[in-house]
């Protein structure tokens, strides 16, 4: 069949999903990154080839922390932000959405769409409490897996109140009202209630949500932080069937408007999964900034570098050679 | 005496012209670094915003290169700024370093006391070598930005990204060593004209996006993670609220030099903000309206991570946004170094920009074509 790829490469996870030429999504893959984005790109390109043999690629888009580097080694068409990636999949899968809830592993993000086009969006800055991580640490620390965490926080009689400004408040929060002897189920309904809370204080910030209301990212199995949202905003709260992997979904379809406009496709091939592709780092030594540049290179050849704040190294014009980066 | 101050973008070309004009010896701290900000955060206050980090670790390593008074801005109203120079004093101390501190007051309102303090910055010197020196430094401050400016156009169009900043770094070091006013005006030519031979692609469309905001944040590129630069390689021309130039002429010329003054966005805040907040806060407003009407796409807003003239306007901006139908996206710089998330959302606001305006287009092809 033919289809187009997209590669959503985050801190956490890295997803894949294959359209076909109707737009529909035809396979999805969720593998963990642990921390080696291309061996995790590699591999998800393996299972998709095994899972659809005969896949002819017509055009592949990528997004995710890690969308440059993914794009350098199999080759995108189109390289796009998690945000974009996402409205775009939101407002294909649910037509006329007009807020984007989405909750991954490090980040959460708030996208307001209206007629179709981002608004406006938020993303957390500089705290993790209310993602995925934190969801997982927690669970982990009850000794709940957390594929049950919603369902437990679901038989919840009371939501407890927890600090839900800071990971660390609402952790000492929790504990402490362990230790006054309520049950799991209210304490973990209280966290989704904190959660939500601190997403909606910090990222709706003078932002207008307004129903469609869309749920999205890996936080969405989760079904205690999808009542908590519909309690707290007072609106169905839609999760799509792909909500794990909107990102590459959106990629995909991104990918499919590029094509549709060129049609061609920059797409190394599967055989590009042999080649061995390697980093390497070094600081460079041409001034005090000290950057930490990475070269991405194919056997012997460099395929891009960046990390650099001069554009020395990662400008068009500063493709310079190993040597001279050695001696940097 | 070996004086030194704290960096801040350009500043260090303009107080080192000042000073030595005054023949007063200068250390230059070495430029913001990684160890800049080691230096800086071992020695602050963890709830202090990164201004005050990064001046430590500019004062430490400008001791080690022999410095031993340092000329710090003060500051009036709720803003922590006022009080770090105090603060950074009483650190330095407890450190060992023996360093003295000259605090210059806003010359707007604390003129006779900024007088004494010129007085014993320039060890005496006639009033007639003090105004020399205060104009040989306007004359760089405004060089500098006329050059900075045309690279902020430059870099959205040039075909080969990198050249424009280039020709910028080469300016930078050329006014620096500038020893006259004919050097200055000769190196602020030649980068102009420099600027001029960069191929560019004339015909391309660019989204003109406004960078707003606290002054340290948006003057100093380490800290705000060079977000012009990145700006200008996707293509966006950039205007900033505040270059240095206008400060200066702002608050110590009073306005006599007739160039944009960052007390208009004071007039434009109301009915937003309709009174001072502390630091740049009412500015902030003021400009996002001022931006609004003046034919750019959209504004980004900087400040140091808890800054609270700026999380006031912050609150306030959101208004200004729907009511002015114009675009601005917040972004809080602290100590981390990782740009990614602050590259993402600078995509993620420049696809929302290039959205708005083709669909703005297709309305108007609309209107002219009658579909």
């Amino acid at each position: 069949m033919n289809g187009f790829l997209g590669i959503d490469v985050g801190s956490v996870s890295t997803n894949l999903v294959v359209l076909d030429e109707s737009g529909a999504v035809r396979e999805s893959l969720y593998l963990r990154t642990q921390g080696q984005p291309i061996k995790a790109i590699k591999t998800s390109l393996n299972m998709a080839v095994e899972r659809l043999p005969g896949l002819k690629v017509l055009g592949v888009g990528t997004t995710g922390s890690a969308r440059h580097l993914a794009s350098v080694i199999v080759g995108a068409d189109s390289v796009k932000n998690e945000i974009t990636a996402h409205a775009v999949a939101a407002s294909s899968m649910v037509p006329g959405v007009r807020t984007v809830i989405e909750i991954g592993g490090q980040d959460s993000k708030l996208i307001i769409l209206r007629d179709g086009v981002v608004t406006d969006f938020a993303m957390n800055t500089v705290c993790a409490a209310g993602t995925g991580s934190f969801l997982d640490q927690q669970a982990a620390r009850l000794g709940i897996p957390i594929e049950q965490f919603g369902e437990m926080a679901r038989r919840a009689t009371l939501a407890v109140r927890i600090a839900g400004r800071c990971a660390v408040f609402a952790e000492s929060d929790m504990i402490h009202k362990q230790q006054m002897g309520y049950s799991l189920e209210d304490i973990g309904a209280g966290l989704c209630e904190a959660l939500v809370r601190n997403f909606l204080n910090n990222l709706g910030k003078g932002k207008e949500i307004l129903s469609p209301v869309v749920f999205q990212g890996g936080v969405a199995a989760n079904v205690g932080m999808r009542d908590a949202f519909n309690k707290a905003l007072a609106t169905e709260i839609i999760v799509p069937e792909y909500f794990g992997v909107m990102g590459a979904v959106g990629a995909a379809i991104l990918a499919r408007e590029y094509a549709a406009r060129t049609g061609r496709t920059m797409f190394r091939g599967f055989s590009t999964l042999d080649v061995d592709f390697s980093s390497k780092s070094i600081e460079c030594r041409g001034c005090p900034n000290q950057c930490e540049v990475i070269s991405i290179q194919r056997g012997s050849q460099v395929l891009a570098r960046w990390g650099d704040r001069c554009g020395k190294w990662s400008g068009v014009n500063g493709i310079l050679k190993n040597e001279e980066l050695a001696e940097a | 005496m070996k004086v030194t101050f704290p960096h801040m973008g350009n500043l260090h070309i303009v107080a080192k012209a000042l000073l030595e004009y005054l023949d007063v010896p200068v250390v230059v701290p070495p430029p913001i670094s990684k160890r800049t900000l080691a230096l800086g955060l071992s020695h602050s206050p963890e709830f202090a915003c990164i201004p005050l980090k990064i001046n430590m670790g500019n004062f430490v390593e400008a001791a080690e290169l022999g410095a031993d008074t340092i000329v710090m801005a003060g500051g009036v109203g709720p803003c922590r700024f006022g009080y770090y120079a105090q603060v950074e004093r009483e650190i330095l101390k407890d450190l060992g370093y023996n360093y003295q501190m000259i605090v210059v007051e806003p010359p707007d309102t604390h003129w006779s006391e900024v007088k004494e303090k010129i007085k014993l910055i320039s060890q005496g010197k006639p009033w007639w070598q003090i105004t020399g020196a205060i104009k040989f430094a306007w004359l760089k401050a405004r060089a500098i930005d006329i050059v900075e400016q045309k690279v902020q156009k430059i870099r959205a169009r040039e075909l080969v990204k990198g050249n424009a900043d280039t020709v910028y770094r080469q300016a930078l070091e050329n006014i620096d060593m500038a020893r006259d006013k004919q050097g200055v005006l000769k190196a602020r030519d030649k980068a102009l004209a420099n600027l001029d031979d960069i191929p560019i692609d004339k015909d391309k469309t660019v989204l003109k996006v406004a960078v707003i905001g606290e002054i340290y944040t948006i003057l100093e590129p380490y800290v705000n993670q060079n977000i012009e630069m990145h700006l200008g390689r996707l293509g966006v021309e950039v205007s900033r609220s505040i270059y240095l130039s206008e400060w200066i002429n702002d608050h110590l010329f009073m306005k006599i030099i007739p160039i944009r003054s960052t007390k208009d966005y004071i007039k434009m805040a109301p009915p937003y903000l309709g009174h001072f907040v502390g630091g740049h806060g009412q500015e902030t407003v003021g400009s996002a309206v001022k931006y609004s009407r003046t034919g750019f796409d959209g504004a980004i807003q900087l400040a140091p991570l808890t800054c609270m003239p700026e999380i006031v306007a912050q609150s306030i901006l959101p208004v200004v946004s729907k009511k002015e139908n114009f675009p601005i996206m917040t972004i809080y710089f602290d100590e981390q170094t990782g740009e990614a998330g602050m590259l993402t959302r600078l995509e993620a606001f420049i696809d929302l920009l290039e959205r708005r305006v083709d669909l703005k287009r297709s309305k108007d092809n609309e209107w002219i074509f009658g579909n």
